[in-house]
């Protein structure tokens, strides 16, 4: 029986994405240039939170769209089945724009090379930022979050699922020992 | 998943919908500006065609370039065949320059399972006589599922010359795992005896029986294979098993129509017809290639 520990409920994630807002406006001096890029699958639905409360707060919809890295991973080919594809939605061209990556957790960071080198096929941005509502450490790559939810020192035993309302019909942060095999 | 895709026959419905799944995913790679992505980097695919293709042979090797996989073409006209060389000397002498996947089209029903048993390279069934086709099944497929949502309990019509028809043949089994029902239509002298075994309903009317039919599917006439006088004439054929806006008056509004190409217009086929609003023949060329963009991924994806 794996341990699992609620570190995040519905509430703080609702106030921590309102601060996420809060920062990526003040960063880029209003949402001018922005585009929120979810990373599939839940990368997606808190970048759509996100696009809802800089709407609120600066009353501009800034636009959104959903980037799948998995045609660009560096396991590819080397797992027993291949991964199954998810969506893929740029909803304009992002030449010239100030592109916010946002996924759930930030690991070993090569999620977010993958979908940074799928979004290079698709333009030239001038700049990506990236958001996560959690890192938990543990990176692999040279990569750092321009902002950061919460962060978790986990160890590698340990696994951290975000559950969101939209798929998972809760919002929630769980720490969980890793299921064996 | 597999090593090799020799035929619809060896397929799971759940492999068959998993496939179909990953095509509608490709689709979107084709609407880029920069249409590739670097999944099968480094890899080798051989087309090797015994016989004549420009649909087929031209969307693998689109296919597998939008992969970013390196593609060889070879013809029989043009290859070591006309100096005499086996098939299976063929493929050996392919397998010693290492390619990962050999896509074939042979006019013996077979010889891509034969050689699939002989290399390691996944191979790919392009079309083998009269036998199968998977990947223009495969993605005759998605383009009626696109169309109208679903398979299941649709019935389809397939018209025309079935006993040399290796699209009928792999259409059939893999509309039936779906769940639709197939009805086969076309002069007897062209429908194989025993055909009801493979679960299909017969028919030698064409207006008749696209009556009730979600979806008709004309095949080509094989003028190549035609030697053995199975219908007077191509002009009686055309009267009776043509497909014309008269007899496409006795069809559901919501038919559609589809012909895997090359078509024979005014034969198997009015050109007002191939050309119409229920015509999805391009559709089937565009599916085609996002299908077999998903067979690559599937085949030449995992490792053991």
């Amino acid at each position: 029986m794996a341990r699992a520990r609620i570190i995040m409920d519905g509430r703080d994630i609702e106030r921590t994405l309102t601060r996420l807002s809060h920062e990526i406006l003040e960063r880029n001096k209003g949402a001018e240039d922005l585009v929120l890029l979810g990373i599939a699958t839940r990368g997606r639905f808190l970048a759509m939170r996100i696009r809802d409360k800089i709407k609120e707060i600066e009353g501009i919809e800034v636009p959104f769209g959903v980037i799948d890295p998995t045609l660009y991973r560096d396991d590819i080919g080397r797992t027993t089945t291949q991964p199954p594809l998810k969506e893929m939605e740029i909803p304009l061209p992002i030449d010239d724009k100030k592109v916010i990556l946002v996924d759930d957790v930030l690991y070993t960071g090569r999620t977010v090379r993958a979908a940074m080198d799928a979004l290079m096929d698709f333009g030239r941005p001038k700049l990506i930022q990236l958001a996560v509502l959690i890192d938990r450490g543990h990176r692999e790559l040279p990569i750092r979050p321009d902002f950061v939810g919460k962060n978790i020192p986990t160890s590698l035993s340990e696994e951290v699922r975000v559950h969101l309302k939209e798929c998972d019909g809760v919002d929630e942060v769980v720490l969980k020992e890793r299921d064996e095999g | 998943m597999r090593k090799d895709l020799l035929g619809i026959k060896d397929l799971s419905s759940r492999e068959i919908e998993v496939l179909l799944e990953t095509a509608e995913r490709f689709k979107e790679v084709s609407e880029r500006e920069i249409k590739k992505v670097p999944t099968l980097r480094g890899k080798t695919i051989i087309n090797l065609f015994y016989e004549p293709s420009t649909r087929t042979r031209t969307s693998f090797e689109i296919a597998a370039k939008r992969m970013s996989a390196d593609t060889i073409n070879i013809s029989a006209s043009s290859s070591s065949v006309v100096k005499g060389e086996t098939l299976l000397d063929t493929a050996r002498n392919l397998e010693a320059m290492n390619p990962d996947a050999v896509v074939i089209r042979h006019p013996f029903p077979g010889a891509p399972h034969m050689i699939a048993k002989e290399i390691k390279a996944s191979v790919i069934n392009g079309g083998d006589g009269a036998h199968e086709h998977p990947s223009q099944a495969l993605s005759d497929l998605l383009t009626v599922k696109e169309k109208k949502g679903r398979i299941e309990g649709l019935l389809i019509v397939i018209a025309g010359d079935i006993a040399h028809s290796r699209v009928a043949r792999s259409n059939i089994l893999a509309f039936k795992k779906m769940g639709a029902v197939v009805r086969v239509v076309g002069p007897p002298t062209l429908i194989p005896y025993g055909i009801e075994d493979m679960g299909v309903e017969v028919s030698y009317d064409l207006g008749e029986a696209i009556k009730d039919a979600d979806v008709i599917m004309m095949l080509r006439i094989q003028l190549e294979r035609q030697k053995g006088g199975f219908f007077p004439s191509l002009r009686e054929y055309s009267a009776l098993y043509g497909l014309n806006l008269e007899k496409l008056k006795s069809a559901r509004r919501d038919v559609v129509i589809l012909h895997p190409g090359p078509i024979n217009r005014g034969i198997e086929i009015a050109p007002e017809v191939a050309d119409g609003p229920y015509s999805l023949i391009l559709n089937q060329v565009t599916n085609g290639l996002a299908v077999r963009m998903a067979i690559f991924y599937h085949l030449l994806g995992g490792k053991e």
